[in-house]
């Protein structure tokens, strides 16, 4: 037994030897390897790092989070959506009163305008709502307080600063009760919200001011009906149930028949995830076969570059079966230097990989997240390709003729 | 189109007896190489038998023959046949490490030097083919050869690439390691280099021709097993 293990402990070196004495054709030869783990590493940690981000943002929506947009009016038989917009704050009123399903509802305008305050200025998003709104997206004040339902019913001149925008505008010192400047109206901060950080698709949440719905339609932007209405069911399995409530309601109230077309759209967080999730899992998809083709491809490059070695080192075969090896001392050594090569390349491929995405998080501000699972997937992929496509050229070898082999110039 | 027999050997028979040293002479086609193959364990015979050191090797597989060659005959080749970027060192360990006795690296080392100073090479441990010169390289072979113990040397035109003086020097070894006891088979077509054994067989057509006991000529040897100056590594 001891001395076996000994034998195989020789021919192990006799293949390390080999490689090393071809360090340029070796690392060519690992070169698809190290490509092809390292692609899947990457591609991998990028997916899971964008599918963990869409798992916050829905979390930190709430997964019993509607949004009901606006959607194609009819209107003399036409279809089209004209850009008005179908809904008003008494539809999102109306919901909240005729829907036991549904919790809270904001009604939502939206617009951007450049912002002041002394002599700094911001340009962001202006998001006009109602008091449920920090409900729905449980999204609380920081400092200061929300504005107030009298607030929403007087228009008043009010506002609540996210935390990018208090920023930016108050570098030093308590932003609550100060005067900032939208579109040259004069509002008051009421308070900072706590901050939120990023959506799915990258947006910095925390860049908005939000007002009251009916200031924002008053001051700013003019309109009477509103561009959105945000919902949140009374629990996450309610939010069928919400959605199906909500259709009835807007249908009989716009006068539209249950088979008709509506002129509203309805989404939940979760159905919009879904969507981004499986855009998400297509692309993962396409980028993990092409690091599988890629290992492929190194697999061939490395029976290829094990064939012709086999091919150029036929004399040597001889020499070494001449004196005493058996046909499988040489299999095994071909196939342990086509496996190392392999595994050699997979290691580099796995540190390439977890660089590149690292880099990837860094430069491109990508969530990343380089899962275990994938390295040792590729690593046991790397070796498998290793011995399947080293295992042709090894015993191409060991079924060498020693005479035939000696006498090959 | 049918595969033709050719009969490389017929009817030979040769006894080669322990501590001999025989050189086999023929012209090419004369079945030199191919009772070269069968001595080496390299083919075996279609029909017939030969018992080496008192083993019946004729009936073995691939495999077996590999032990056989590994434990029982040392090679020793035209073209040197050592690997290449390969230390001398290395190089004289490579039977050890087929072997079926499992030698451990540091029995492998201290064998493989004590092979080497045999032929003269103490201190040329490290040097690769590419730094020795075609003598030395054969007298690496030698070693290598030698390094397992076996039964017969079996030396394929061993002196075909080295210029008179060298061969020579290389035949002087064979004549020590004879002197010593060990049994040579030389296969040569010169017969300068065939006056060295004590024992001359020509082989034609397949057949023994003649078998006779020659007076050896002798190397004179001095200086051989002395170690070689020193020659700077390049």
């Amino acid at each position: 037994m001891k001395t076996s293990a000994q034998r195989l402990w020789n021919i192990t070196v006799v293949g390390l030897k080999a490689i090393s004495r071809n360090k340029l054709r070796s690392f060519l030869t690992m070169l698809g390897i190290v490509i092809g783990v390292g692609c899947v590493i990457a591609v991998v940690a990028i997916g899971n790092g964008a599918s963990s981000s869409i798992q916050n943002t829905i979390s930190s929506l709430g997964t019993n989070y509607i949004m009901i947009f606006p959607g194609a009016a009819t209107s003399s038989g036409a279809r089209m959506f004209t850009g008005n917009s179908t809904l008003t704050a008494e539809d999102a009123d109306g919901i909240k009163a005729e829907c036991p399903a549904v919790a809270y509802v904001s009604p939502t305008v939206r617009t951007a305008a450049q912002v002041v305050a002394g002599e700094l200025n911001w340009g962001t998003s202006i998001q006009g709502v109602s008091t449920d709104y920090p409900l729905i997206r449980s999204w609380n004040v920081r400092q200061g307080d929300f504005f107030t339902d009298q607030d929403v019913k007087s228009a008043a001149k009010v506002c609540v600063l996210g935390q990018t925008v208090a920023e930016n505008l108050f570098t030093s010192g308590d932003p609550t009760g100060q005067i900032i400047r939208i579109k040259n109206v004069p509002f008051k901060v009421d308070g900072v919200l706590d901050k939120k950080g990023g959506n799915m698709m990258g947006q910095d949440q925390d860049d908005v001011i939000l007002v009251p719905y009916t200031t924002a339609m008053k001051r700013l932007t003019g309109k009477t009906k509103i561009d959105m209405v945000q919902v949140s069911a009374v629990a996450a399995d309610k939010v069928q149930e919400a959605q199906n409530e909500i259709d009835a309601y807007l249908r009989q109230r716009h006068r539209i028949s249950p088979t008709g077309d509506p002129d509203f759209m309805m989404r939940s967080q979760e159905e919009i995830a879904q969507a981004s999730e499986a855009q998400m899992k297509t692309l993962s998809m396409l980028l993990v076969i092409i690091g599988a083709v890629s290992l492929f491809v190194g697999g061939i490059g490395i029976m290829n570059i094990m064939l012709v070695s086999v091919t150029e080192r036929t004399r040597e075969i001889g020499i070494r079966m001449a004196i005493g090896a058996k046909g499988r001392h040489v299999l095994m050594q071909f196939l342990f230097e086509a496996v190392t090569l392999s595994i050699v390349g997979g290691i580099i491929g796995i540190c390439t990989g977890v660089l590149a995405s690292s880099l990837i998080a860094r430069f491109a501000g990508w969530p990343v997240q380089v899962s275990t699972g994938s390295i040792v997937l590729s690593f046991g992929v790397a070796g498998a390709v290793g011995i399947c496509f080293g295992f042709f050229p090894a015993m191409k070898a060991s079924h060498l003729d020693p005479i035939d082999a000696l006498r090959y110039e | 189109m049918g595969e033709v027999e050719v009969r490389a050997l017929a009817g030979l028979d040769l006894d080669v007896v322990e501590g001999e040293f025989i050189a086999i002479m023929g012209p090419s086609g004369s079945g030199k190489s191919t009772l070269m193959n069968i001595i080496g364990c390299l083919d075996r015979p279609t029909a017939g038998t030969y018992k080496l050191d008192g083993i019946d090797v004729s009936e073995l597989n691939r495999d077996e023959r590999a032990v056989i060659r590994n434990a029982k005959i040392g090679f020793v080749f035209q073209s040197f046949n050592l690997l290449a970027r390969t230390s001398a060192l290395e190089n004289v360990e490579l039977p050890l490490l087929y072997g079926e006795l499992g030698w451990s690296a540091g029995q492998r080392h201290d064998a493989a030097r004590e092979s080497l100073s045999k032929v003269g090479l103490a201190g040329r441990e490290g040097h690769y083919p590419s730094q020795l010169s075609g003598g030395q390289q054969q007298r690496v072979a030698i070693a290598r050869a030698l390094v397992t113990n076996p039964a017969i040397l079996l030396a394929d035109e061993p002196t075909g690439n080295l210029d008179s003086r060298t061969s020579e020097e290389i035949m002087g070894i064979f004549q020590q390691l004879n002197d010593d006891g060990k049994t040579v088979v030389l296969i040569t077509h010169e017969p300068d280099i065939a006056q060295f054994a004590k024992r001359i067989v020509h082989v034609r057509d397949g057949l023994i021709q003649f078998d006779e006991r020659a007076e050896q000529k002798r190397v004179n040897v001095k200086g051989i097993a002395a170690p070689a100056p020193p020659v700077p590594v390049g």
